[in-house]
């Protein structure tokens, strides 16, 4: 898909947003576009700011500065016409004690203008036979697809997703993605926020690499992981210490080093794994395991900001 | 409109899962009158103007009905609703803050007057008990202290910033009204010195005037009291909008 200016309708526009809470400084300065019919992620780590930049397009929280467009409206002024129009999962919401699922959808669906049929809503969801069951009984996997049906029971343009899969297991995770990808199938523009690089590189179409409240890069996944320059790595297990100065001298090696009995090979170029194999060999380096491992969100991230995201 | 009736009606539903808000909404004043009945009975007394102990002291434990729900339960299901970001959830969908008040503030009231209707019910069928004055006055009478206690409530919860902070400020001053203001054992038996302090409590503005009322004496002896809850509505309406947050 073509995001070009001007092609793709905008849904959002954020210019220069600026947020502080006392001396602490949230959001600073930072700017982007979402256009229609895209996932659009946020990446960082917890305290980077998404949070409060995606709380801002959704009107919960005022700017100290800066300009925001959602869907051509101003959060801050137009509040409850915005609402209307946007699907939002909260990193931290709850429903009221003791309330059951369907109760809840049939409830939010009432504060809407326009809904959907809630019923075919958990359906789609696999949640069909839940909508007598009590919230709190569900797992944590249930209960997130209950807040994305709340988040669409009005039909929306555009969805808030804030750390979706925060605290669920990894198959629960990865259902979850699908779901995300479901509702953009259904049209919708989605924005959402993690600091699961993996769950950013497979369902998003941009990213925004968001560090101390700064957007630092801003492209498709594909095109921030080429910017950094394409080194794949070779990863083996060996015995002992063997001698890597061979290796270091096969064209397109960058680098060689070994921690505990795991070297690490950094290539760059085409056909290299092939050289390596054979000059490893050549020279009787015993190899196991090995694999080569390609760059990832996690290693642009690295390198844009100096830091590791890891929980 | 379709917002406040299917809120409203969904709260009521969640007030009657809750067995603890059921117990002292409902029940906890039927009990005890019929425990309180049991022991005092309602033989005529000169303490109480040759009047039974039930007949004087039934209407007031209407007061008990409204202190708990206004000083205890709304600040604490508003307060829990708040922490927990079942309100913030709310504040991203066009639900107005005014239409939810309301509807919160309906079922309490509702929930109250059902409470006072079965009290009124074991004192009526279990002990013969009859309203001197009218029904419709006496039920006024306990929407008037009602709304004022309810209107508390919401300060309370504006003001407190987590549930057990609820629970303090709503229990301190419970307690103390709940003994000394006649909801439980009448004013007359107290010492006067504790009687003067007594009569300065809101919720003893409420027993004052539902008594009255209940034995038929006019609205407008009972103007002090009546003023006072009243006004007590108005200041905590205004203080608890202006207090009022969703997270």
């Amino acid at each position: 898909m073509q995001f070009e200016k001007g092609v793709v309708p905008k849904m959002i526009t954020a210019n220069e947003l600026r947020k502080s809470y006392g001396d602490t400084v949230a959001v600073d300065g930072a700017s982007f576009e979402v256009f229609e019919g895209e996932i659009f992620g946020m990446v960082g780590p917890n305290g980077a700011g998404k949070t409060t930049i995606i709380e801002c397009l959704e009107g919960l929280r005022l700017p100290d500065s800066g300009r925001i467009r959602v869907l051509g409206l101003d959060p801050s002024k137009d509040r409850y016409e915005l609402c209307e129009r946007i699907g939002v999962q909260l990193q931290s919401a709850a429903l009221p004690e003791r309330i059951k699922v369907g109760e809840a959808l049939e409830l939010f669906a009432s504060f809407y203008r326009r809904s959907v049929d809630w019923r075919l809503l958990l359906e789609r969801m696999g949640m069909g036979e839940k909508s007598g069951a009590f919230v709190s009984e569900l797992s944590g996997g249930q209960r997130q697809r209950v807040f994305i049906a709340l988040a669409l029971v009005n039909d929306p343009d555009l969805v808030f997703m804030d750390e979706l899969t925060t605290g669920l297991d990894p198959q629960s995770r990865r259902s979850m993605w699908d779901m995300v990808r479901d509702v953009r199938e259904r049209g919708k523009t989605v924005v959402l926020t993690t600091h699961f690089m993996e769950e950013a590189e497979r369902l998003c179409d941009r990213v925004a690499v968001v560090d101390q409240g700064r957007v630092v890069a801003l492209d498709t996944v594909g095109n921030l992981i080429s910017s950094l320059g394409a080194e794949n790595r070779v990863v083996f297990s060996v015995d002992g210490r063997p001698d890597l100065a061979g290796i270091t001298a096969v064209p397109g090696v960058v680098r060689a080093e070994q921690i505990g009995d795991r070297v690490i090979i950094s290539v760059r170029g085409s056909g290299i794994i092939g050289r390596v194999t054979t000059a490893l060999e050549e020279d009787g380096v015993g190899f196991r395991d090995l694999r080569v491992e390609k760059p990832t969100l996690e290693d642009v991230f690295l390198s844009l900001t100096g830091k590791e995201i890891r929980e | 409109m379709r917002a406040l009736s299917k809120l409203t009606l969904l709260l009521a539903k969640l007030y009657m899962r809750d067995p603890i808000a059921v117990f002292f909404t409902l029940l906890f004043a039927p009990l005890l009158v019929v425990l309180l009945g049991l022991v005092f009975g309602n033989d005529p007394d000169p303490i109480f103007g040759g009047r039974g102990y039930l007949e004087t002291n039934l209407p007031a434990y209407a007061a008990i009905v409204i202190g708990i729900v206004g000083l205890l339960i709304v600040p604490i299901n508003t307060v829990s609703r708040r922490k927990t970001g079942a309100l913030r959830r709310f504040r991203v969908t066009p639900l107005r803050p005014l239409t939810y008040i309301a509807a919160d503030a309906l079922v309490y009231f509702v929930m109250g007057v059902l409470g006072i209707v079965l009290l009124f019910l074991v004192g009526t069928v279990g002990f013969g008990i009859q309203p001197q004055g009218s029904i419709g006055e006496v039920f006024l009478a306990a929407s008037v202290g009602a709304f004022a206690f309810l209107a508390v409530g919401y300060v309370l919860a504006g003001i407190a910033p987590t549930v057990q902070v609820a629970q303090v400020i709503g229990n301190v001053p419970l307690f103390p009204m709940l003994i000394f203001s006649g909801a439980t054992a009448p004013l007359e038996v107290m010492p006067e010195r504790v009687q003067s302090v007594a009569r300065l409590f809101p919720l003893t503005q409420v027993v004052t005037l539902m008594r009255g009322i209940w034995l038929g004496e006019v609205w407008s002896s009972h103007l002090t009291e009546t003023v006072i809850l009243v006004g007590l509505c108005l200041v905590g309406v205004a203080v608890a909008s202006w207090l009022f947050r969703w997270e």
